[in-house]
């Protein structure tokens, strides 16, 4: 029962979040209701035991990520943004195939379910922790785990040297 | 496991159809960036509800390596928008139209 309603409050705050990021005028507003979204996600992480993602997801979407966000917003200075313009086609369009993948996913996840492999589940109790996380990391994704260490040194030199200067 | 899995399927579904109405929806160029943002956390969603129903810890490394891309692509992201806004002073997808015939 704590934890269907645990899920329900967690559930609409994200969703409310996600509306909020998506209606706000203020970028920054906009940045702030995404970080609403982003710590109730990681306490859905939680409702389903899985606290080393969650914690994760707290230091690097809430933390890392949504800071440099705000940093470019402020440094950016978009203080005044153009109103929106009337209803376009285009936005119609947009609109309706918002509605198309919503459709098409809840449908999915309604009837395509009992497709699924049964199978048994295996110390659910330890399934997130970070040593059940990292025994796999070490040994069966080593080489994936090192590859993504490279993309990251990549990407840090190649988005210092993008915003580094103006270009020639 | 108390909570059937289709609720957060659902739940993610709808996340991630928000995403997609940000990024089509939005022109502001930061906006888009951060829809993607949310329809990446949506996948991991799912994907952490996936893991823990099948027992297999596998999705939760899938996730972790979502999150480092995601900062990845974060970062390079921004670094564009701030050459791009460099060079027009804006940031309304509207107004970059060098790609455009």
């Amino acid at each position: 029962m704590l934890a269907e309603s645990l899920f329900v409050m967690l559930g609409t705050l994200s969703v409310i979040g996600a509306l909020g990021m998506l209606i706000a005028r203020n970028p920054v507003s906009s940045a702030l209701w995404l970080i609403l979204t982003l710590f109730c996600v990681a306490g859905l992480y939680l409702t389903l035991s899985a606290e080393f993602i969650a914690v994760v997801q707290v230091l690097v979407y809430a933390g890392a990520i949504m800071v440099l966000f705000l940093f470019v917003i402020m440094l950016l200075n978009l203080g005044t943004m153009p109103t929106m313009k009337g209803v376009g086609w285009k936005k119609a369009v947009g609109f309706v195939l918002c509605v198309v993948v919503l459709t098409q996913l809840v449908l999915i996840g309604a009837t395509g379910l009992d497709l699924l492999p049964a199978t048994e589940v295996v110390d659910v109790a330890n399934a997130g922790s970070a040593t059940t996380i990292a025994k796999s990391l070490f040994t069966r994704y080593a080489l994936a785990f090192e590859v993504i260490g490279i993309l990251l040194l990549v990407a840090t030199i190649g988005a210092v040297m993008l915003a580094k200067r103006r270009f020639a | 496991m108390e909570i059937a899995l289709s609720w957060y399927l659902t739940l993610a579904a709808v996340l991630f159809a928000i995403g997609v109405a940000g990024v089509l929806l939005r022109s502001n160029l930061i906006i888009i960036l951060m829809s993607v943002e949310l329809m990446l956390n949506a996948v991991n969603v799912t994907l952490v509800a996936f893991s823990q129903s099948m027992g297999d810890v596998s999705g939760q490394i899938l996730v972790f390596f979502v999150m480092s891309v995601a900062a990845a692509e974060a970062a390079i992201g921004l670094a564009i928008v701030i050459a791009i806004f460099r060079n027009k002073l804006s940031v309304d997808i509207n107004d970059f139209n060098l790609f455009k015939w």
